[in-house]
């Protein structure tokens, strides 16, 4: 492989950087806040991936200015436009479901919440014990 | 000195994703998360998306980090230390990570104007634009027209999470009386000289983002989430009181809704007359025209929603809050 080739596919192999660093946060860490934050550089990193492709050298914003210009790919930049926006509207579900849960277990740590869980189960399991 | 440029603030992204995997106070997690979006949205800019930056801007460096810091405030400030093990995750995302380098040799390379993402409909929506709807920037075009249908979907998501938001906190919603009133930042006097100049222009902005979206980068999605910010900065600084009385909740709610009827409303109109479903052409004199008047109520629709949701989920967050002392701050 030449090095002009390398140097073509550098957005492609940061975004793959980006997004196994959030995969990584996701799958590694126990607390709820820090997986979202995963989850959102997972979900910028797809951003760049498609905005990336979209680009054409010498091109410009896809807006007409009178000009014969070169421009870049407005299709993805349509795509992502709205996928942030639904981003932020379901990064703030998840937040409030992070909420939710620390007011029912009065904490946002994955392990301790496993851990009450199978607490609660055990209780309910003991003969004798309420149903 | 273009790929100077891009490369960097590549590298730049890559730091502040590890900074963020590493640091395990919270706040600097949020605040990194906040860096993050905005160096990205300078790339985007780089890459030709402006209307896509401008969002990444007003969304990931604005509204979000606000959010976030409102379930910290509610939840915990540090990371417990990890007692799992790490070993399994990291060769997992190693090798996917791997694959994914692989897949990438075959793919078109960067700025290639002949890959085949440059040769399906994108063609054709640049050279028609000028003509079928007659508007400088394509991207609202594409967006508001081209793919009206795809949009209504996304409008009706972020409706959908709006809605779900509001569930799940709706029955944990302090009510806002004299006695847990936030007492904001009373005494932040520049804090709050500096809001009250900024808030009418920041209106204004959003306005001109709005209805500007036609002509320039711009449009509902960002006009919307602006407008919120606003509101957003008025709560914290003055209280979510007198951010309440200024924009009730309860007329809130109803513009959520209000904007995806906006919206669908003006694609059942081109049924009376015989056209399909969000065919703007039939509602002016020309098509042109049409299709004009159709992209402003549409992106008008939008905005409402997009506004409504962030700012409703914003007071069910805010809503909640215990009154956070100075000293924490």
């Amino acid at each position: 492989m030449e090095f002009k080739d390398a140097f073509g596919l550098f957005n492609y192999w940061i975004v793959i950087v980006l997004m196994m660093t959030g995969l990584y946060i996701v799958v590694s860490r126990g607390n709820l806040v820090k997986k979202i934050v995963g989850l959102n550089i997972f979900q910028t990193s797809v951003f760049l991936l498609y905005i990336s492709m979209g680009k054409v050298t010498g091109g410009t914003a896809p807006i007409l200015t009178g000009k014969p210009e070169v421009f870049s790919n407005p299709l993805p930049h349509v795509l992502i436009l709205t996928a942030i926006v639904v981003g932020i509207a379901t990064t703030a579900l998840g937040l409030a479901l992070v909420v939710r849960i620390k007011n029912a277990y009065n904490s946002i740590e994955e392990d301790e919440i496993q851990k009450l869980d199978l607490a609660a189960e055990n209780e309910v399991d003991e003969p004798g014990a309420r149903p | 000195m273009e790929s100077v440029i891009n490369m960097a603030l590549l590298v730049f992204l890559a730091g502040t994703a590890f900074a963020i995997l590493r640091r395990t106070t919270l706040f600097s997690v949020v605040m990194l998360s906040g860096v993050f979006s905005l160096v990205s949205a300078a790339l985007l800019v780089h890459l030709d998306a402006v209307d896509v930056a401008f969002t990444e801007a007003a969304v990931g460096a604005g509204v979000s980090t606000v959010l976030m810091l409102s379930t910290l405030a509610l939840t915990a400030r540090h990371e417990a230390p990890g007692t799992r093990s790490r070993a399994i995750p990291l060769i997992v995302v190693f090798l996917t990570g791997l694959a994914l380098v692989y897949g990438t040799l075959d793919m078109p390379r960067f700025g290639d104007p002949s890959a085949p993402v440059h040769q399906h409909v994108a063609p054709r929506y640049i050279s028609a634009t000028a003509h079928e709807i007659g508007m400088p920037n394509i991207v609202t075009a594409v967006l508001a027209s081209y793919r009206g249908f795809d949009t209504l979907g996304e409008v009706t998501v972020i409706f959908t999470a709006g809605i779900a938001v509001l569930l799940l906190l709706a029955g944990t919603i302090r009510e806002p009386t004299t006695a847990t009133k936030i007492t904001a930042m009373e005494h932040h006097l520049v804090l709050r000289v500096v809001t009250k100049v900024l808030i009418g222009p920041i209106l204004l902005f959003a306005l001109y983002v709005q209805f500007h979206g036609d002509y320039g980068p711009g449009g509902g999605f960002q006009a919307g989430v602006i407008f919120a910010a606003a509101f957003i900065i008025y709560a914290l600084v003055f209280g979510l009181e007198t951010a309440g009385n200024a924009l009730p909740g309860r007329a809130v709610r109803i513009l959520l809704a209000l904007g995806v009827l906006i919206y669908s409303g003006t694609g059942v109109v081109s049924f009376f007359f015989n056209k399909n479903f969000l065919d703007y052409s039939v509602l002016g004199a020309t098509a042109q025209a049409g299709q004009h008047i159709g992209i402003i109520l549409v992106e008008f629709g939008v905005g409402m929603t997009v506004a409504a949701v962030m700012v409703s989920t914003f007071y069910a967050f805010a809503g909640q809050n215990p009154p956070i002392g100075d000293e924490e701050w």
